[in-house]
């Protein structure tokens, strides 16, 4: 009985989760708002959510933003080429949409010279992009060198890690 | 529970030990180095200050690496006049050299440090001088006396009453630090969330131009840091970075990446429109003039791996400067023109080193330490400051042009990079 019991709670629980996402979809609630021609009748102001691009984002290939290189690399490798021409495509449908790029580097010597080297990075993403047809004013490639790591260990594994450049859509 | 509660206590005190005082060690090395003897009397009055001068000098005289001291402590009573020196009784310590002082109160509440500095091997005074001084101004009139003292003797300017400027990373926050030459005196001159680095004094010693992340990308600021001005000066399109100052102080050399890769540009220091320096098909960065501002040193990977080259200040041809290695970077020329220091990797260490700028072109390695970045020269040319990494976190230390004195800085707790050495203080 009691194992019932937490296990009903446990549903809901789950069902409250999944339930969620509904909440928050912009479109549902974007009709009310066009039809204003009426006047109030019940008092009620209907919400509106704006349209959200980023919400796309949020979601399948688009989700992944970062390209990882090898060591002294700064060359796409083919398996991030899917990302690159996914956000291209993005890109493309939301030309108002200004991205930057940064580069990353390891943790390994010089901070200016690792600025530089993550700068090439962020080109390499960039031109690939050029290429794929996304307009260059849309675009602005920088670097943060070392001084943003993702991993902070010292060693091969966070190193990898820091290798990279990520595709960033500000606000 | 108790465990976590035990926990919590080591935790307290690593941070309260952590937040102990800058405390500098310095290493002598090189068995060969004639070291001056000296011997500095405490001096009277001066316990009426928050810090004693005489030490204080003693420390600054001893880290400069050219001097020994002599236990003072057993001369009694105390000596304050030439007349009162028996020389015998020094040459007897070992002492080559004595300086003794006292601090007197004037008629306005401001003090006076007057000092005597005796040649006791000659048995003649040398010279006397004399700061007035508020208590506040303990340790920089101690720096100045220090200064006069070493200059006295050894014909060469001192470095005691100058500046730094470090970035120091306290978790998530940045600080941009300006204290003296020593780590004492640390202030704040910017704090910000997001990374700063590659701070430069302005010739004068009135401004830091550095890198700031703030805006979410690189960008070039100058900073006057009494008056906490600051200019966005550099903000071209994709990064902006390793700012320069020219010696005249009006121009920036900076790197920009405006083609696609790292270049050389010069900017008005007070911001304005980009010229090209450098068009190679590598990387240009780090740029450093000359002190007579006639040439520029930089970084480039143009042939392959990062060398330091040199390019005429207005551009033009490249040479090449360093040969033996396949990493040198961050050059820093000195002050007298002489030396170019810069960080050379060997075998996976990053360290100091300099080359011969006068004659030859003599490479040499300075450091014993790992991971050693950004250095910078004493304004007189002696020392090189530089950030180095102890038990993962970053440092400050020094060595002696020749390598033969290293001493290292640590500032409780927290990860120091960056140091850039002010010019001669006023």
């Amino acid at each position: 009985m009691k194992r019932l019991v937490l296990l009903l709670i446990c549903a809901a629980a789950l069902a409250a989760c999944s339930a969620t996402p509904k909440t928050q979809a912009p479109i549902t609630d974007a009709r009310p708002a066009t039809s204003g021609g009426g006047g109030p009748s019940t008092g009620e102001i209907p919400r509106v959510n704006a349209p959200n691009a980023d919400e796309e984002l949020m979601q399948g290939v688009l989700a992944k933003r970062s390209i990882y290189f090898d060591l002294d690399s700064f060359v796409v490798k083919d398996e991030f080429r899917p990302v690159v021409e996914a956000h291209a495509g993005f890109m493309k449908r939301n030309p108002g949409r200004k991205v930057v790029i940064e580069g990353n580097t390891d943790e390994r010597g010089s901070r200016e010279y690792n600025l530089a080297l993550g700068q090439k990075r962020a080109e390499a993403v960039k031109s690939m992009l050029r290429v794929l047809g996304v307009g260059e004013t849309q675009l602005e490639a920088i670097s943060y060198g070392e001084e943003r790591p993702k991993a902070t260990g010292h060693d091969e594994t966070a190193w990898a890690e820091n290798r990279r450049a990520d595709i960033s859509y500000p606000r | 529970m108790l465990r976590n509660l035990i926990k919590l206590c080591f935790v307290l005190l690593a941070l309260s030990h952590a937040a102990a005082q800058a405390q500098m060690t310095v290493e002598v090395r090189g068995a060969g180095r004639q070291l001056i003897p000296i011997a500095i009397t405490s001096f009277p009055g001066e316990a009426a200050l928050p810090v004693a001068l005489a030490q204080v000098a003693r420390t600054d005289l001893e880290r400069s690496g050219q001097f020994k001291i002599v236990d003072a402590s057993a001369a009694a009573p105390v000596p304050t006049e030439a007349g009162q020196v028996s020389f015998g009784d020094w040459r007897g310590r070992g002492a080559s050299y004595l300086a003794i002082g006292s601090v007197i109160p004037g008629a306005d509440g401001k003090l006076t440090a007057r000092v005597h500095l005796m040649n006791i091997d000659g048995s003649s005074e040398m010279g006397a001088f004399a700061f007035t001084l508020t208590p506040n101004l303990a340790r920089v009139t101690a720096h100045k006396i220090a200064d006069e003292i070493y200059e006295r003797i050894t014909h060469e300017k001192g470095f005691f009453n100058t500046k730094i400027a470090y970035v120091k990373k306290s978790g998530a926050r940045f600080d941009l630090i300006v204290a003296d030459y020593d780590g004492q005196n640390e202030q704040s001159a910017l704090t910000s969330r997001e990374p700063i680095i590659s701070p430069e004094w302005s010739p004068d010693g009135s401004k830091l131009a550095y890198v700031s992340f703030e805006n979410r990308k690189p960008q070039v600021w100058v900073h006057e840091i009494y008056t906490s001005r600051r200019t966005l000066v550099s903000n071209s399109k994709g990064s902006n970075s390793a700012p320069a100052w020219s010696p005249d102080g009006r121009t920036l050399a900076v790197t920009l990446t405006l083609p696609g890769l790292s270049q050389l540009y010069a900017i008005p220091a007070n911001g304005g429109e980009p010229r090209r320096l450098t068009a190679s098909g590598g990387i240009d960065t780090e740029p450093v003039y000359s002190p007579d501002g006639a040439s520029i040193y930089f970084t480039s990977d143009r042939g392959g791996g990062p060398q330091i080259y040199r390019i005429p200040a207005g551009g033009g041809d490249a040479k090449r400067v360093t040969f033996s290695g396949s990493y040198n970077v961050s050059p820093k020329v000195s002050p007298d023109g002489k030396t170019l220091a810069y960080i050379s990797r060997e075998g996976g260490q990053f360290r100091v080193a300099i080359l011969d700028l006068a004659g030859g072109g003599q490479e040499q390695k300075l450091t014993d330490t790992d991971k050693d970045e950004s250095p910078s020269f004493a304004p007189n040319s002696k020392m090189i400051l530089y950030a180095t990494n102890v038990g993962g976190r970053g440092v400050l230390a020094m060595v002696s042009s020749d390598g033969q004195i290293k001493q290292r800085l640590t500032v409780g707790g927290a990860d120091i990079r960056e140091p850039a050495w002010g010019p001669q203080g006023k």
